[in-house]
C-alpha cells in the first residue's frame, strides 16, 4: 500500500493502525525528544480543551476517564478472579 | 474474598517496572500553571482554591512561619488531590501506603522541631512542662511529654493512611455486599445500597479533611517552634 507522504513524517492522529508499531520504532528515542513528545502532547490537549474562554468539565472529565481505564487495564489480573460465575 | 480486598491496595507494577511513580505524577500534572494575569476557568477555579487555603491557613504565623507557606499549600493540595482521585474505581491511592505518609510525615515534623530547637531553644524545652504542674509529678510528666513529641510524625502517617485504607475497605465490603445481596433479597440489597451512597458521600469528606487535618498539625508544629 503505497502512501503519498513518508511515514516518517506523519502526526500521530493520522498514522493507520496497522502502521503504528513502525511509526513507533521510527521515533528518535532521544529523552528530550521524547520529553518534547509528551510536552507537545499535553500542549495540544490542554490548549483545546482547558485553555478556552469557556471550558467546561468534560475537558478534566476525559482524563479522568482514561485514568480509570488505565487502571482497569492495570489490575485486570487480580480482577479476573471476581467475576460473577457459578463455579469459581 | 480475603486475597481480594486487600488487592486493590498493592504497589502496581506493569511487567515489573512500577507504574506508581506515573500514578503519582497525575495530581501534579492537573494542578495548572498559568503566565496570564486572567486564565481560563479552570486554572483561575485552582487560583481561587489556593488563595483560600494560604488565609485560612497562614493567617496564624509570624513571617518567620510565613516562609513555609509554599510547602504548606503544595501539600494540602497534594494530599487532597491524591485521596479524591483514590475515589475513582480501580484507581490506586498513594496515601493508603504507609511508606509515602511517613515520608511525608517525619521530614515535616522533624524539620519544624529542629527549626524551634535552632531558634528558640529555651522556648522549644519549656514546651516539655505545662505550667502549673505538682512539683512531684515533673518528672514523669517530662518523660510523657517526650514520648508523645516523638509519636507525633508516627501518629500523622498512621493517621492518614487508617483513614483512608479503611474507608477504601468499608466501600469495597459494602460494595461487595449490596451486589450479592440483589440476588438474594431486593429490599436488603436498596437498603445497603443506600448505605453505600452514605459511605461515599462519608469518603468524600474524609478525604478532604485528612489534607486539612494532616496539613493543620504541620502548620501547628511549625508554630510552636517558631
Amino acid at each position: 500500500m503505497a502512501s503519498l507522504v513518508p511515514l516518517k513524517e506523519k502526526k500521530l492522529m493520522e498514522v493507520k493502525l496497522g502502521e503504528l508499531p513502525s511509526w513507533i520504532l521510527m521515533q528518535n528515542f532521544i529523552p528530550s525528544g521524547t520529553v518534547g513528545a509528551f510536552q507537545r502532547g499535553y500542549d495540544r490537549y490542554y490548549n483545546k480543551y482547558i485553555n478556552v474562554r469557556k471550558g467546561s468539565i468534560s475537558g478534566i472529565n476525559m482524563v479522568l476517564a482514561a485514568y480509570v481505564v488505565f487502571s482497569y487495564c492495570i489490575s485486570y489480573k487480580e480482577l479476573k478472579h471476581e467475576w460473577q460465575r457459578k463455579y469459581h | 474474598m480475603n486475597e481480594n480486598l486487600f488487592a486493590s491496595f498493592v504497589t502496581p507494577t506493569m511487567m515489573g517496572l512500577p507504574i506508581v511513580i506515573l500514578i503519582i505524577m497525575l495530581p501534579p500534572m492537573l494542578l495548572t500553571s498559568s503566565k496570564r494575569l486572567i486564565s481560563n476557568r479552570f486554572h483561575s477555579f485552582q487560583q481561587w482554591l489556593i488563595k483560600l487555603i494560604i488565609k485560612q491557613m497562614m493567617l496564624i504565623h509570624s513571617p518567620k512561619g510565613r516562609t513555609w507557606s509554599l510547602m504548606l499549600v503544595s501539600l494540602i493540595m497534594f494530599i487532597g488531590s491524591t485521596n479524591l482521585l483514590g475515589l475513582l474505581p480501580h484507581t490506586f491511592t498513594p496515601t493508603t501506603q504507609l511508606s509515602t505518609n511517613l515520608c511525608m510525615a517525619i521530614p515535616l515534623w522533624a524539620g519544624a522541631v529542629i527549626l524551634g530547637f535552632r531558634h528558640k531553644l529555651k522556648a522549644s524545652l519549656a514546651h516539655f512542662l505545662p505550667q502549673g504542674t505538682p512539683i512531684s509529678l515533673i518528672p514523669m510528666l517530662i518523660i510523657i511529654e517526650t514520648i508523645s513529641l516523638f509519636i507525633q510524625p508516627m501518629a500523622l502517617a498512621v493517621r492518614l493512611t487508617a483513614n483512608i485504607t479503611a474507608g477504601h475497605l468499608l466501600i469495597h465490603l459494602i460494595g461487595g455486599a449490596t451486589l450479592v445481596l440483589t440476588s438474594i433479597s431486593p429490599p436488603t440489597a436498596t437498603i445497603t445500597f443506600i448505605i453505600l451512597a452514605l459511605l461515599t458521600i462519608l469518603e468524600f469528606a474524609v478525604a478532604l479533611i485528612q489534607a486539612y487535618v494532616f496539613t493543620l498539625l504541620v502548620s501547628l508544629y511549625l508554630h510552636d517552634n517558631t
